[in-house]
């Protein structure tokens, strides 16, 4: 027998070390349309709790949103279910060459490529514009996507600290000799809810004679002036060349995402990138909302504008109440624990208040960095917020660690 | 070479500790430890080839080869004249 006792016995061991470690991820199912308010089945079996959702990439509350609810039935209606091909046999409609139109100019490049996600188009865009005469320079925290596209690809690579622009400039100096080097960051990055330095990072590029990457999936829709990403609240929009995101956040929150840059490197993104060549073509109806989001978003900064209200909220209430958070000003606001076991009783204890928000430990986030991420939503209202104020100051309380240092936690918790 | 394994170690803690983080020991594991992430052994081979003028194949450069200061060390040493 190929799946013997001995090697279910191995598996079965690990799966009990991370349950009596107190980590064992479990899923909760979700009775709803993804919206501030959910109902929730926890434990599987139990009957429906009505929660306050804090922890979905819902930015703008355009997930459930009638329009793009509409206008993906009439897509469904007049492009149909599936494609069953790859884009390049027969899977293009003409509406997916539409939103790669719209897509380039909403984030104002020249050029766009639609993929069946963020997670692919990161994983085939190293691959296809770079070879091993060539170095990637990667910040250290850059999302697990772009490590596994950076692990796909023969070039050189090379990483910098976190945001450091003086370690980056050491690379660049260090990889001069190479034929071509690119720098990759996040926009936003997922963990830390941090923006990067982009201008500063443009302007290394120009003297270094290096590409820039940047993976604004956090961003598009809601960062920046009119919400076109992380390149136009550092003033540098223009200037990327290669900006890959995803639909499946506040873009809709379906699925899909793109590469969107310079002519040159999404054509060869066209030749030859794995994903888009193996994998099938988004669904019609997930184009036709997409569309319709884009819509939205272009004719009004009203979403973008009360997210930015609601996080400036939830972050001073967060702060008055006692907790630790990583600095910042997006909606991405992690709540500071350390322990894992901590993050995930702190996680359903919240739960038990009507709160829903999941602990992120090791391998999502450092050892020792254990969090709660929360992030706001433009479907926040602010009763929404206070519950979920309220709730968090109670487990905060239970938990003895508001007003405590990160070192007096640990004490309290371990590492 | 005790000062080959000081070299190293400034080095490492230089390039690699953010601030605030536990300082590192000859034995503390770099690259199973997740200090030194695996993408940036490049820059870390080419100072090593650079400052002790030696030249590690690739297939000697490896996450166990690098994985604590002590075992770096004795790498250099095989390549050292």
């Amino acid at each position: 027998m190929a799946y013997s006792d001995k090697v279910r016995d191995l598996y079965q061991e690990q799966l009990k070390a991370l349950m009596e470690a107190g980590i064992f991820k479990q899923e909760r199912y979700i009775h709803s349309p993804q919206s501030a308010d959910i109902e929730v089945e926890f434990p599987e079996g139990s009957s429906l709790k009505k929660v306050i959702n804090m922890c979905a990439n819902n930015y703008l509350g355009l997930s459930s949103h009638p329009d793009v609810i509409q206008a993906a039935h009439e897509g469904l209606d007049a492009r149909g279910y599936g494609m069953s091909s790859v884009r390049f046999i027969c899977g293009t409609q003409d509406i997916h060459h539409q939103l790669e139109k719209k897509v380039t100019e909403f984030l104002g490049t020249e050029d766009t490529l639609l993929f069946p996600s963020c997670m692919d188009a990161n994983a085939g865009v190293f691959e296809a514009v770079l070879t091993k005469e060539d170095v990637m320079i990667s910040d250290r925290l850059v999302h697990a996507s772009l490590i596994d596209g950076i692990r796909l690809c023969g070039a050189v690579t090379d990483t910098f600290k976190h945001s450091d622009m003086a370690h980056l400039e050491s690379k660049l100096q260090l990889h001069s000799d190479k034929r071509l080097r690119m720098v990759i960051t996040d926009g936003v990055f997922s963990m830390d809810g941090d923006t990067a330095k982009l201008d500063e990072m443009v302007a290394l590029g120009d003297k270094y004679d290096a590409m820039l990457l940047v993976d604004d999936s956090h961003a598009s829709g809601f960062i920046g002036r009119t919400g076109r990403g992380t390149h136009e609240k550092c003033g540098v929009m223009g200037k990327i060349d290669i900006i890959t995101t995803t639909f499946g956040k506040a873009l809709g929150g379906a699925c899909g995402g793109c590469v969107s840059g310079r002519r040159e490197l999404v054509e060869m993104c066209r030749q030859r990138a794995r994903p888009y060549l193996f994998s099938n073509t988004i669904a019609p109806v997930v184009v036709a909302g997409v569309l319709k989001v884009l819509d939205i978003l272009s004719a009004s900064t009203e979403r973008r504008d009360k997210l930015e209200k609601n996080s400036t909220y939830w972050r001073k209430g967060m702060t008055e109440a006692g907790f630790i958070l990583k600095e910042g000003d997006t909606p991405i606001v992690p709540v500071m624990l350390f322990n894992a076991k901590l993050s995930q009783d702190f996680s359903r204890a919240l739960y038990d208040e009507g709160i829903y928000a999941i602990g992120f430990f090791f391998p999502v986030v450092p050892q020792g960095q254990a969090r709660i991420r929360t992030q706001i939503s433009a479907a926040h209202e602010i009763h929404h917020l206070d519950k979920a104020l309220a709730a968090f100051t109670k487990v905060g309380k239970k938990f003895n660690i508001l007003g405590k240092t990160k070192q007096e936690i640990i004490d309290i918790y371990g590492l | 070479m005790d000062d080959v394994k000081d070299v190293i170690l400034n080095y490492i803690s230089g390039e690699y500790l953010e601030e605030g983080s536990d300082p590192i020991t000859y034995d503390t594991p770099l690259i199973s430890g997740g200090i030194v992430d695996s993408f940036s052994m490049v820059s870390l081979k080419r100072f090593l080839e650079n400052r002790y003028k030696i030249s590690i194949p690739d297939d000697e450069a490896t996450p166990e080869a690098f994985d604590t200061v002590t075992k770096i060390v004795e790498l250099v040493k095989k390549f050292v004249k």
